[in-house]
């Protein structure tokens, strides 16, 4: 089943309180999906740092001291600031894919959850609430962000199999629905030069429409692309620096409900997931079309 | 609200604020009503997009819904007549038997699936699967209605005032369908009829009960089952 969220922000005035409506929105699927939740925020941009959000199973071993070894492996400032069992890496933008390199050397059991200018991704094993809780996601601020709670069907539940799914510099990707075709796809990636961390299908969209992007796509070209290409159900949310897309197979099972005022575009799997939003008895609200794709960009 | 028609309403209706009472409570309420109750009106309040809101209702009242439901509202309806005065999820009406389910928005996916009789009026759109393997309800959407709409649909009415999506009435049988608009393309088995006198006849009438006027029957086109595929036969193979 699954359940996803997307809110994209128009109106500056809502940012300090994007992590709570997202949350919020989030936490009221949460009987799509028990099994694990996540959440991607992208924040303000800044000039002079560029982050990476990384996940350890042993916190307290893997992120003790790694700001001093990294910023000395990397010859550059490092800050980090821990949430739980993930942490946000801070350094110079031209350091950031060094700074990757030499985190995973470091400290091996490390994962990478992404990375780029302004996204953070946090994700984990269990419930909305309890996943927002852990992460203090209702306190952050941003300018977008997409959530996802998941019912797992195509591969195991664990974090790394959580969504979102991140495999490009503020790209990210949650999904509702299952890929049959991802085998294949995700060979042809691997042979582009794409890395996987998983099994799972949800990051073969996610990769597939980085390598379009990488190729000189925008946002809506490549989420054009996935209705030929990929073979399966879909409803795709996706957020990129600036950008917020959508869009759903030609048979389009998948649930998928939209909302848009002069302050915020928002979409939910469902109706229910929208109804705290401010202004939403005036809002258009309408049901995305099968094989349409719908996108934003500030 | 002038205080007299608020006081005038609460006399006759039962309320249920879903924001104070669960939705468990609402259903068993209505499931608890004995034949010939004189509790005939009831008003739900902010249902936030709550599922099954109304399901299995089982006698002959009026149920109020104001704002929006999600899944299955009205599922299972006999005999109740239920307006939803906001948009409904998927599966609104599914297995109706009789009574009316009026939706005053649009309506999502499989809008009346299976539904056995009643009425069931979108006064907006209807998305994908409207109608499917529908079993003898009658519905009149006036808006569109979406992608294989009325599949495998056995017998009742579909009537939509304005467009069809891909693949209307595939693999249908008995059920009748009456588009106003454009069709974008008809399914497996399914055919343009001619529209005669009886149907005419029967189309006004559907437009009557569901309230509709200043539309003619003219103005349909009417599609139906071929009935090449009710046999198996190794020729339409590819049909399948």
């Amino acid at each position: 089943m699954c359940g996803i969220v997307g809110l994209f922000l128009k109106d500056k005035s809502l940012e300090p309180k994007l992590g709570a409506m997202l949350s919020e929105m989030l936490v009221s699927l949460s009987d799509r999906g028990p099994d694990s939740a996540g959440i991607a925020i992208y924040g303000a941009p800044s000039s002079n740092e560029a982050k990476i959000t990384i996940q350890s199973a042993k916190p307290a071993r893997d992120f003790g001291n790694l700001d001093t070894e990294l910023a000395k492996a990397i010859g550059a400032p490092v800050t980090i600031a821990v949430k739980s069992t993930h942490a946000v890496v801070r350094t110079t933008p031209a350091k950031i894919d060094e700074a990757r390199e030499a985190i995973q050397a470091l400290r091996p059991d490390i994962r990478i959850m992404g990375a780029g200018d302004v996204v953070e991704i946090y994700k984990e094993v269990g419930l909305p609430e309890a996943v927002v809780d852990r992460f203090d996601v209702r306190k952050m601020t941003g300018t977008h962000g997409i959530g996802h709670t998941r019912m797992a069907t195509e591969s195991a539940v664990t974090t790394m199999g959580a969504h979102p799914f991140s495999t490009g510099a503020d790209q990210c990707l949650v999904h509702n629905g299952s890929l049959s075709n991802h085998n294949n796809v995700r060979r042809e990636l691997v042979r582009e030069g794409m890395k996987f961390e998983t099994e799972n299908d949800t990051e073969v969209a996610a990769a597939y429409l980085s390598s379009q992007m990488a190729h000189g796509k925008n946002l809506g070209e490549a989420l054009e692309g996935t209705l030929s290409d990929l073979d399966g159900f879909f409803t795709f949310v996706v957020g990129t620096k600036n950008g917020f897309g959508v869009v759903r197979d030609p048979i389009a099972c998948k649930p998928a409900v939209m909302a848009e005022t002069d302050q915020y575009v928002a979409f939910g799997s469902e109706y229910r997931a929208l109804t705290k939003l401010p202004g939403i008895d005036n809002a258009r609200v309408w049901e995305p079309e099968p094989a349409t794709v719908y996108f934003w960009e500030h | 609200m002038p205080a007299t028609s608020k006081a005038t309403r609460e006399s006759h209706a039962r309320v249920f604020d879903l924001d104070v009472s669960s939705l468990r409570e609402l259903n068993q309420a209505l499931h608890n009503l004995a034949p010939g109750s004189n509790e005939t009106a009831w008003e739900v309040l902010h249902p936030k997009g709550s599922h099954s809101v109304a399901v299995g209702v089982d006698q002959p009242v009026s149920i109020d819904v104001r704002g929006s439901v999600g899944y299955y509202c009205g599922g299972m309806n006999s005999g109740s007549a239920i307006t939803v005065h906001g948009s409904a999820g998927p599966g609104v009406g599914e297995n109706m038997m009789s009574g009316s389910i009026t939706v005053k928005g649009d309506a999502s996916q499989y809008a009346g699936a299976t539904g056995k009789g009643g009425l069931l009026v979108i006064e907006g759109n209807a998305s994908s699967r409207c109608g499917i393997s529908m079993k003898g309800i009658d519905i009149v959407v006036h808006g569109n209605i979406g992608h294989m709409s009325a599949f495998m649909a056995q017998s009742g009415n579909l009537v939509v005032l304005g467009d069809a999506g891909d693949a209307l009435g595939d693999s249908i049988y008995e059920a009748r369908l009456f588009v106003r608009g454009k069709v974008d393309s008809l399914g497996a088995d399914c055919i343009a009829k001619e529209m005669r006198p009886e149907h005419l006849e029967l189309l006004q009438g559907l437009l009557d009960r569901a309230g509709i006027t200043g539309v003619k029957p003219s103005e349909f086109k009417r599609y139906g089952s071929a009935r090449t595929l009710y046999n198996f036969n190794i020729d339409n193979a590819d049909a399948y």
